[in-house]
């Protein structure tokens, strides 16, 4: 614990190492411009405030929320996948049942929110949401179809790739990691300017899923892999932390 | 050796079909004996509403102990960039003052940023909080919650003058 008085040491965002996070500030993203902090980050302490974060446990999830295919009357439209992973710390070790939440556009690209107005068709089969908690070795596993890419307004001609938003809490507040699953192979991760905000290729590539035959199920899905990594965001690499 | 984090990316502006399904802004239910109100607005660098954030809490309870079942609250934005919260004011943890750590989303922003609240209430503690204590004199407010006793008010600037101080570990 520092003394009160003691000035907390700063960082610039574009400084913040080793994390392959994007920087708030990137232009090529248009919205970022109006939304992204100036001033240098300041460096907290660990406190308590820091280290801890809330517990899910089984009453945040519902049966169907882990398949976004039996959300409804019926089936929707698609191509079926399994999207499955593991769940751990930067040491490797499973992170236990912690909430994971992902939502996605339908197998034509469109959102099911009102602010997608694109003319792309709604499937009433087809909300996009789902959430579960990861098991005992950190493993979590979601059927869904595969979104399909849209457009958007950021520059001419520009399509999102396919792409899955994904929700992690990890057990810390600190540790809350919001990010996409991409799909391998995808031509349009080349032009994708959020994809590209994370400046290093090695960084950028752990957001894109393999195509996984263990969870492939024959005559039935499609497999897709995503692991995920989580860890308090340092601003600096610490020695043995 | 450790791993290397998978890297944060955007909300996007469609987080509501994934994350706004259940109300989770009540973290005790409004109204009810000890509860307080923690509202305000997110705008950008240009002071305009933000309509589509997302402002997520986390608190020790009134005792000051942090438990994992108590805490944690999510609010939307509206189209006024207002959101709020139903919970109690959070004890004094490890002799910091009474303060919540929040995290805000939005589309245009690749990664949260995470602040903490205080409250104009808790004058005495407040000066001698390390944290507080650590910014500039003139900044401390920004992280200060106004009113008193049922409603505090506390927004977030993006950027500009007012900028909320942000924070990294």
């Amino acid at each position: 614990m520092i003394d009160p008085g003691t000035r907390l040491p700063s960082i610039a965002d574009e400084d913040r190492a080793p994390s392959g996070d994007p920087p708030y500030l990137f232009p090529d993203y248009r919205s970022t411009p109006s939304r992204s902090p100036r001033n240098p980050l300041l460096i907290l302490p660990r406190t308590l405030s820091e280290t801890t974060g809330p517990a899910f446990g089984e009453s945040a999830v519902e049966p169907d929320d882990a398949d976004l295919t039996s959300q409804h009357a019926g089936d929707p439209l698609g191509e079926r996948i399994v999207v499955s992973g593991r769940v751990v710390d930067d040491r490797g070790h499973p992170v236990r049942n912690t909430l994971v939440e992902i939502w996605q556009a339908n197998a034509a690209g469109r959102y099911a929110h009102q602010v997608d107005q694109h003319p792309a068709p709604l499937d009433p089969n087809f909300t996009g949401a789902g959430r579960c908690l990861t098991d005992e070795d950190g493993h979590y596993r979601f059927v869904t179809i595969k979104p399909g890419a849209y457009p958007w307004g950021n520059h001419p001609n520009a399509w999102r790739p396919q792409h899955i938003h994904f929700s992690l809490f990890g057990r810390a507040f600190t540790e809350r990691l919001v990010t996409q699953m991409y799909f391998p192979g995808d031509p349009l991760l080349e032009f994708d300017p959020i994809y590209h905000s994370i400046r290093e290729e090695k960084a950028r590539h752990l957001l894109i899923s393999s195509f996984d035959w263990e969870t492939t199920t024959p005559d039935w899905a499609l497999g897709y892999r995503f692991d995920i990594v989580l860890g308090g965001r340092t601003a600096t690499p610490t020695e043995a932390d | 050796m450790t791993l290397p984090l998978t890297p944060s990316q955007t909300v996007g502006p469609y987080f509501a079909i994934g994350l706004a399904r259940r109300t989770e802004n009540q973290l005790v239910p409004s109204g009810s004996e000890g509860a307080i109100v923690l509202e305000g607005h997110v705008m950008d660098a240009d002071g305009a509403p933000v309509p589509d954030a997302m402002v997520e809490i986390w608190q020790a309870d009134a005792s000051g102990a942090y438990d994992g079942a108590f805490g944690w609250g999510r609010s939307g934005t509206d189209a006024e960039g207002f959101y709020s919260f139903s919970t109690v004011k959070p004890g004094s943890v490890d002799g910091q003052a009474p303060h919540l750590s929040m995290l805000v989303f939005m589309r245009g922003l690749l990664k949260a940023v995470l602040t903490r609240v205080y409250f104009a209430d808790e004058e005495e503690s407040n000066a001698a909080d390390p944290v507080l204590g650590g910014l500039p004199e003139d900044s401390r407010r920004l992280l200060v919650a106004t009113g008193d006793g049922g409603v505090y008010r506390f927004d977030v600037r993006m950027q500009g003058e007012n900028e909320t101080p942000f924070f990294t570990l």
